[in-house]
This record gives structure tokens, C-alpha cells and sequence, in this order.
């Protein structure tokens, strides 16, 4: 075996070094930067390039991190190691491990559409894929985000003819960046939360480009919300610091909003079915593609996925990482919660 | 029906009432009669049957969408319903049509009740091939009888006054009874002229009453209000038109065969309109008996001799809506209290007696009184305010109830299962035990199922309870590690031997999460049974 699943996650022996544990080790893999898959407190911390500025924010000024380029391969105590681009956020890799002839890919989090604020996810042939399912339900199919974009533009120009502000909820981290980048930005302005503020900042900072954004805090009090909209982390829904923006309508991105019932849960008038992560035909689609002769399956719908694999003639297991109550609620990908 | 679909989700999509008038408003400005005549009818609340089970609909679209049967119920379980489930399955729709909806209703919808399965599968099949994912998911919950519209019957005829140009309360009167959907009704439903219902049959819309939550001396000065029981049965109202009897309940159905009893002793009154409550009657005790014997009653269309016999139903009446023809709903409760006693005084019978007013020199003296209300096997107080006239729906400032507070016991949460709707997905169905037996007999036995009144972050929190505290799982039922103490409210109680507990209670629901209760701290089956009241 050349991982295994151990309590503080999973474990490279032959290498001596986990991928995205959870609990603090002392070199910790990282395949991005978001909370379930970073945590704080390891010695140190191996992640992918594009992803350097994202996690240093996320880890603290102290952390020790070092970086690979996409497809540069590092030695680890003789295990050969290398990042590929899962398309999830920005610097997001599938970690590929290959030891005495055998490679292991590790999906962490990935999805397939095009996405401008991050590199494409490419696909890498692997004996073992360990794969996410966070949507691992044939009910969850996207429309591509082009669609989803002239919804939301939609949407945000009948509130500015109401006369209401445009408050999305969206990821601090990836999310709420693939919104900025992919709204027509011409309707009027956009503002965020202090929290996707400085996110923003490190996206550009690794020459991401985004369109003009203001921060929503250096507002004067007497500032016209109405034609704008303001970008935030779902975490802010029901606080004080939304009153400022007077009469809203809020909306939330999210691919759990294709349900109707998750839609109301969440108590918003609009939701968008926009997900940074693979749906259903996505997650088979990349499955076949590794050519694996055996997979994984981590985060979410596992043994749905498993074992829908394994009756589609493919030797397939459930791998259970620790259950958090917010991870069917991708809120764990917000990371620590959000100052308002 | 596409725009059908439209107006649901615009409805579903918003709050606010003002935009939910709006977006109906726009719908029936925009929408020929006949169409307009079928979104009334769903609008309100009505609904053909179920036309097919949830289960088929669900099985054809997992065959179109090539996916094996367990993968189509995880998904179920997922969404929380069989029409969404199908319509998220379903492969995209080959081509887009665009018939009207009183179209879809008549000629294919109504039609599949006639049809056996593999006709229903057939329609099913060719609607789903060209209708869009909004308009699926609409078609679906039609056939399937789970329509339901976040609309109340108020906003609907908000909507309709302002298109026909109309009073609501004109709107709200065309709109009771029974009526067909069809352009004849729609047109006759906004026609300018205020035509009074020409229909002998046509009920009143009733007057309901919010609950009192505040000290009743902040309703001023006692002898202001006319006080009575709050009587726990079925709210009816009973018309004499032109010699013709009709019984409604409170649902607007007409129920004038279930209660031949009421009916026939109605033939004694004159042509007048009143309001009252069936209740199940014990004319030895001179009270009335639990609601569960009513419930015995309720739905039977076949009334056995015995069954007449052993639980006779009377109807208590409260009010005088109209009298020698003439509407009385704006004259004030003191004058139709007056004709009504005087009405129900001239028939003089068991059958129809008439709602005690309780005479109550001060608020202090009903706050003594209330408290017998289990021993009479009522819920409390009914405070009408005597100047006021009988408004149309649930209004704020006239009538209230005042009910006795609920039985509560704390219960250990011993199963759990995943909601439907806004629930979907999550663990939020629980069914609760109280300890029984002594010594090393001491175990649990469950007694309620209860769906509602945690927050949604607590719901999320025992959520996350059950998934990682699971001792054992039947289908979608985890069991799991008794740990948690509830405090559960209900209505009533009494013993059944259809219950493996022996007991039933009546709209139960969770009153608060007891974190200060360890589980062996909770209460016993020797409490509950005790509150059973004996009769």
C-alpha cells in the first residue's frame, strides 16, 4: 500500500508524510486551502505554487511552506511526488504518488468546467484514484456556469429596478473569486465582504484577473446599496453587519441549491446552482479517465458513489474521513469563521 | 404551462407578500380564463388526488435516466420528495412545448386516473419529453397530489380583488364552496357586478381567531368581550337556504351526509346562516367527549346504526352569520348573539345547543376558571370582542383564543429519520421514549413521533448526533444511542390499544432540548399514563 488510513488521516510510510490530514503532523501535503482540507499546526507543509499565497494566509506568517510547480516531481524519502491541476480553486492539485511502481492519485477536491480563476483540472492515470463525492448523486448535473452567470446578472439587475441590493452568498475562498470573475461587471458595482476582500488580494497578487471590487466596510454610512452587488460569505446571513445594506434580496451559490429543499433551508430568495466541485457525470467521467484499477472514495456521498462503482464493474471502497455535520454543507470550505 | 411554472417558482423565490401579490397579479392579468380558472384552483389549495404513486413516477425516470433502483431511492432520500427526485433525474427534455395549462390538466393530467399503468406511463413519459426541469417538477407534484403553493388563501385573493378591480371580501365569498374550474367560474369569480353568491349552497368564508400569547388585561376592560369555551372539535358552518340544509366544515367540505343527525334536527330552524362546532357529545355528562371519538366520525360516509348510536354529534353554536336572507356579518357580535339565542331558543334542540357565555366580573376570575378547562375537556377560552363584526379570515384585534398550556414530558430521542422538504436530507424525524418497567426490566418504550420545534441549527446539531451515534439502521430509520432529552409538548392524551405504548397524544412536537437532563433523568411511562384523564 502505498497510503494508508490512518487517524490522523492519510499516510504515506514508504514517503513518511500524510496528505491533507487532520490532525497537525509533521509534514502535511496539501492539495488546497480550504479548512477540511488544511489545517493548522503541522511542522511543515508541501502544496502546489499557485496555491503558496492562499494557504500562507490561511496557516499564519510562521508556517513553513514549500511549493512544487504543477507537474515538477519531488523526492520524498524516495517517493516520487507531484501536483496536478484539480480545477477546484486556485493552486487546488491532485496529489500523484508513486512508489515501487505503483501510482496513487489523491483527487482532493475537483471539478471538470473551466473555471478562469484556476488552472483546468487535468486528468492523471493512476493504478489507486482517491476520489471526492461531495455530489455523488445522480440528481446533481450543473449547466454549464455561462448559463448560471445570465441568472445571476439577471437577477441582480430586476433588484436594481426594485431598488434592492444583490447579496450573494458564496465560499470566501474560490467561490466567491469565480463569481467576481465571471459576473458582467458593467451592471453596477460590486462590493465584498472584508473576508473575500483579502482573498481577492492574494487571487490578484498571483495574477488572477479579476474586475474592480471595493471592500464593503470603507463604504460611507450614507452609501446607495441599491444597484449593488455585495459578495459574502454565507456565514454573514442573519448578522448585524448585513442590516447596512437595507432592503436585499439574498441569494446563495452553491450546487447544493438544486435541491429545492436545501434552497429553503438556507432561507434565501434565489439560489444558484453553481458548484466548485464535480457533479455526478463529472465524478465518473474523471473516474474512467484514471484508468484506475481501484478507487477510493472520500467526502460525501461515498458509499453511494463506491458502490455504483463497484456494480459498474470497478473495484471501489469507501474511505471515511471524520464526519463534520457542515460538510454536507460545503461550509466547512470556508475555513475558520469569518470576522464581521 | 410554462407560465404556471413560472409563477410557482417566483412564488417560491420570495417572502415577501408584496411581490408574491405581484407575481399573481401578473400571472392572471397575463393568463386567458380557462388557464387562470385551473391556477385558482391549485392556487387555493385544491387538488385533483393522487393520480399515480410516488414510487412509479420515481422508477420511470431512474429508467430514462439509466440508473439502478437503489441509487433512485438514495436520491430520494437526498431531495425528500418523489416529484423533485424525478423531475433532478430525468435526462433533458427532447423538445420544448408549449401547451396551456388548463390544456395539460384536462387532456392529460385529469385523464391518467382513467388509465391503467402502462397508459399512465406512456402520458407520463411524453409529458416529461417536452416539458423543461421547472415545469416537470410542477407536473410532477399535480399528478403525484403534493402540489402545495407558499401562498395563503388571503394573498390569492389580495391578488384577485386587485385584478378584477374587486372588495377581497366579494373574492373571498365566490371563492367558498364548491365550484368547477372552469372560464365560466373565472369569469363569473372577477365579474364587476358584486352579484351576491346565486348559489343556495355557497358558505361564508369563517372568522378565525390568533392566539392570545399576552396577559388578557391587556385586551381592556373585561365587560368589552364576550367570553366562551374554546370547544376542541370541527369548526362548521350550517346554511338553511330555501328550506335546503348544508353542513361545511371548516376545510370548505361540504359534509352535510356525514352528521344526519345535525341535518335533521336543522330542519327545524328558518332560513338563517350560523357558525358553530361539531363536537362528539355525551348527552348524559352534558359535555363533550375527546376529540378522539369525533375522529371516528370524521371521514365515515358509511354511518352505521351503532356507530349513531354510541357517538352522537351535535352542533354547538357560536354565531349568526346571516339572517332572513340578509348578510349579518357587519353587525356586532351583540345583536347577532341576540337573534342567535333566540333562533336556537325557538328550535329547542339537543342537537344544535347553543355556546355557553361565561359570565366573568374580572380577568382574574377567568384566570381561575381556565385552569378546569381539561376537567371539561376543552382547551381554553374563546375571547370575542362584543362591538366587533364577523371579518373574513384570520384577523388580529377581535376574536382570540386563549388557550390552557400543553401536557409537556421529557423524552429520550431513540430513532431518528430524514425529513421531507426543507428538512430533506437531514436527520430532523425523531421518535421519543419514556422510561418503563423497574429494576433490570427498566427500558425504554417509544410513545411519540415528533417532527418540529427545534431551530434549524439545533436540528443540524442532533443531526449530526444521529449520524455518528448510530446503533442500528431499518431502511431509512437509524436507532440510535439514547443520549438525548427532550421536553415534548401535546395537546391531549388518551389510552390506545392501537399503540404499542397503550397511550396516544395528540400534536406532539418538541418544546426545547432538555441539555441540562441526563437520559436516565427522563420521565416515565407511570407519569404519562397518569395525565390520561379518566371518563
Amino acid at each position: 500500500m502505498v497510503l494508508t488510513h490512518t487517524d490522523h488521516g492519510l499516510y504515506c510510510a514508504a514517503g513518511d508524510f500524510f496528505i491533507d490530514p487532520w490532525q497537525p503532523v509533521a509534514r502535511a501535503v496539501i492539495s488546497h486551502a480550504h479548512g477540511d482540507h488544511a489545517r493548522a499546526g503541522s511542522a511543515a507543509y508541501l502544496c502546489a505554487t499557485p496555491g503558496e499565497s492562499i494557504l500562507r494566509l490561511r496557516m499564519g506568517p510562521e508556517a513553513h511552506i514549500e511549493t512544487a510547480a504543477y507537474g515538477q516531481t519531488l523526492r520524498l524519502n524516495g517517493v516520487a511526488v507531484s501536483f496536478h491541476p484539480a480545477g477546484h480553486i486556485l493552486g487546488s492539485a491532485q496529489v500523484r504518488v508513486a512508489h515501487d511502481g505503483e501510482v496513487w492519485v489523491v483527487s482532493g477536491d475537483y471539478k471538470t468546467e473551466p473555471d478562469p480563476t484556476c488552472a483546468p483540472f487535468e486528468s492523471v492515470a493512476a493504478d489507486t484514484f482517491i476520489t471526492e463525492a461531495t455530489f455523488g448523486l445522480p440528481i446533481y448535473r450543473w449547466q454549464p456556469s455561462a448559463a448560471v452567470f445570465d441568472q445571476i446578472n439577471a437577477w441582480w439587475r430586476a433588484n436594481q429596478t426594485a431598488g434592492r441590493t444583490s447579496v450573494l452568498f458564496a465560499y470566501a475562498l474560490g467561490k466567491a473569486q469565480r463569481i467576481l470573475a465571471g459576473v458582467d461587471a458593467a451592471i453596477g458595482p460590486i462590493y465584498v465582504h472584508g473576508a473575500v476582500h483579502r482573498l481577492n488580494a492574494a487571487y490578484r497578487a498571483a495574477g488572477v484577473p479579476l474586475p474592480h471590487w471595493r471592500y464593503a466596510g470603507d463604504a460611507p454610512p450614507d452609501q446607495d446599496w441599491s444597484q449593488a452587488l455585495v459578495i459574502a460569505p454565507a456565514s454573514t446571513q442573519g448578522t448585524p453587519w448585513l442590516r447596512r445594506f437595507g432592503d436585499v434580496s439574498a441569494a446563495f451559490a452553491s450546487g447544493w441549491m438544486r435541491v429545492r429543499g436545501q434552497r429553503r433551508r438556507r432561507s434565501v430568495d434565489r439560489g444558484f446552482v453553481l458548484s466548485d466541485h464535480a457533479d455526478w457525470p463529472g465524478l465518473l467521467a474523471v473516474i474512467a479517465a484514471t484508468g484506475a484499477g481501484r478507487v477510493l472514495v472520500t467526502h460525501g456521498y461515498t458509499a453511494v458513489l463506491a458502490r455504483y462503482l463497484r456494480e459498474n464493474g470497478r473495484e471501489a471502497y469507501e474511505l471515511n474521513a471524520p464526519y463534520s455535520g457542515e460538510s454536507l454543507d460545503e461550509a466547512a470550505n470556508e475555513g475558520a469563521p469569518e470576522a464581521h | 404551462m410554462r407560465a404556471f411554472a413560472d409563477l410557482y417558482f417566483a412564488l417560491d423565490a420570495t417572502t415577501r407578500t408584496n411581490d408574491k401579490v405581484a407575481a399573481m397579479r401578473a400571472y392572471f392579468d397575463a393568463t386567458p380564463p380557462a388557464d387562470a380558472a385551473w391556477a385558482v384552483y391549485f392556487l387555493s389549495g385544491r387538488r385533483p388526488k393522487r393520480l399515480l404513486s410516488a414510487l412509479l413516477l420515481r422508477r420511470w425516470a431512474a429508467e430514462l435516466a439509466a440508473i439502478p433502483e437503489w441509487l433512485q431511492e438514495e436520491a430520494y432520500h437526498a431531495v425528500g420528495d418523489s416529484a423533485e427526485t424525478a423531475a433532478l433525474l430525468l435526462p433533458e427534455a427532447a423538445r420544448a412545448g408549449e401547451r396551456p395549462l388548463h390544456a395539460w390538466v384536462e387532456e392529460a393530467i385529469l385523464p391518467l386516473r382513467e388509465k391503467d399503468e402502462a397508459g399512465q406511463r406512456a402520458t407520463v413519459l411524453d409529458a416529461w419529453a417536452e416539458l423543461d426541469d421547472p415545469q416537470r417538477y410542477v407536473f410532477n407534484k399535480l399528478i403525484t397530489g403534493g402540489f402545495r403553493v407558499g401562498v395563503s388563501q388571503r394573498l390569492l385573493m389580495r391578488a384577485l380583488a386587485e385584478a378584477a378591480a374587486l372588495p377581497e371580501a366579494a373574492i373571498a365569498h365566490r371563492l367558498m364552496g364548491a365550484w368547477e374550474p372552469t372560464p365560466e367560474f373565472y369569469a363569473t369569480l372577477v365579474h364587476p357586478d358584486e352579484l351576491r353568491g346565486e348559489d343556495a349552497g355557497r358558505p361564508y368564508p369563517f372568522f378565525l381567531a390568533y392566539p392570545l400569547e399576552t396577559d388578557p388585561a391587556t385586551l381592556g376592560d373585561v365587560a368589552d368581550w364576550q367570553v366562551e369555551w374554546k370547544w376542541d372539535g370541527i369548526r362548521a358552518q350550517l346554511i338553511r337556504r330555501d328550506g335546503q340544509t348544508f353542513l361545511w366544515s371548516r376545510g370548505e367540505e361540504l359534509v352535510t351526509e356525514r352528521y344526519p343527525e345535525v341535518v335533521e334536527a336543522a330542519t327545524a330552524l328558518p332560513d338563517c346562516v350560523l357558525d358553530g362546532e361539531l363536537l362528539a357529545w355525551d348527552f348524559d355528562a352534558n359535555r363533550p367527549r375527546p376529540f378522539a371519538r369525533l375522529q371516528q366520525r370524521i371521514g365515515r360516509k358509511n354511518l352505521g346504526r351503532k356507530l349513531l348510536a354510541e357517538t352522537p354529534v351535535v352542533l354547538l353554536l357560536y354565531d349568526l352569520l346571516e339572517w332572513a336572507g340578509e348578510d349579518w356579518r357587519e353587525r356586532p357580535l351583540t345583536e347577532r348573539r341576540a337573534q342567535l339565542e333566540a333562533i336556537v331558543n325557538a328550535a329547542a334542540s339537543p342537537w344544535l345547543p347553543l355556546s355557553a357565555v361565561i359570565a366573568a366580573p374580572a380577568w382574574a376570575d377567568l384566570v381561575s376558571l381556565r385552569e378546569e378547562s381539561r376537567a371539561r375537556g376543552v382547551e381554553g377560552f374563546m375571547l370575542k370582542r362584543r362591538a366587533s363584526p364577523y371579518r373574513v379570515g384570520r384577523r388580529r384585534g377581535d376574536w382570540w383564543k386563549w388557550k390552557i398550556d400543553p401536557f409537556s414530558i421529557d423524552a429520550v430521542l431513540i430513532y431518528a429519520q430524514r425529513g421531507s422538504g426543507r428538512r430533506a436530507s437531514l436527520y430532523t424525524d425523531y421518535t421519543f421514549a419514556l422510561w418503563d418497567g423497574e429494576g433490570d426490566d427498566r427500558h425504554l418504550t417509544p410513545f411519540a413521533k415528533a417532527y418540529s420545534g427545534l431551530t434549524d441549527a439545533e436540528m443540524r446539531e442532533v443531526d449530526r448526533f444521529v449520524r455518528n451515534n448510530t446503533e442500528d439502521r431499518f431502511g431509512p430509520v437509524r436507532s440510535v444511542r439514547p443520549e438525548l432529552v427532550m421536553e415534548l409538548a401535546f395537546e391531549s392524551i388518551q389510552a390506545s390499544n392501537r399503540h404499542k405504548s397503550g397511550v396516544a397524544v395528540r400534536f406532539p412536537r418538541i418544546l426545547r432540548w432538555r441539555h441540562d437532563k441526563r437520559p436516565e433523568e427522563a420521565d416515565t411511562m407511570a407519569t404519562l399514563r397518569a395525565m390520561i384523564p379518566d371518563l
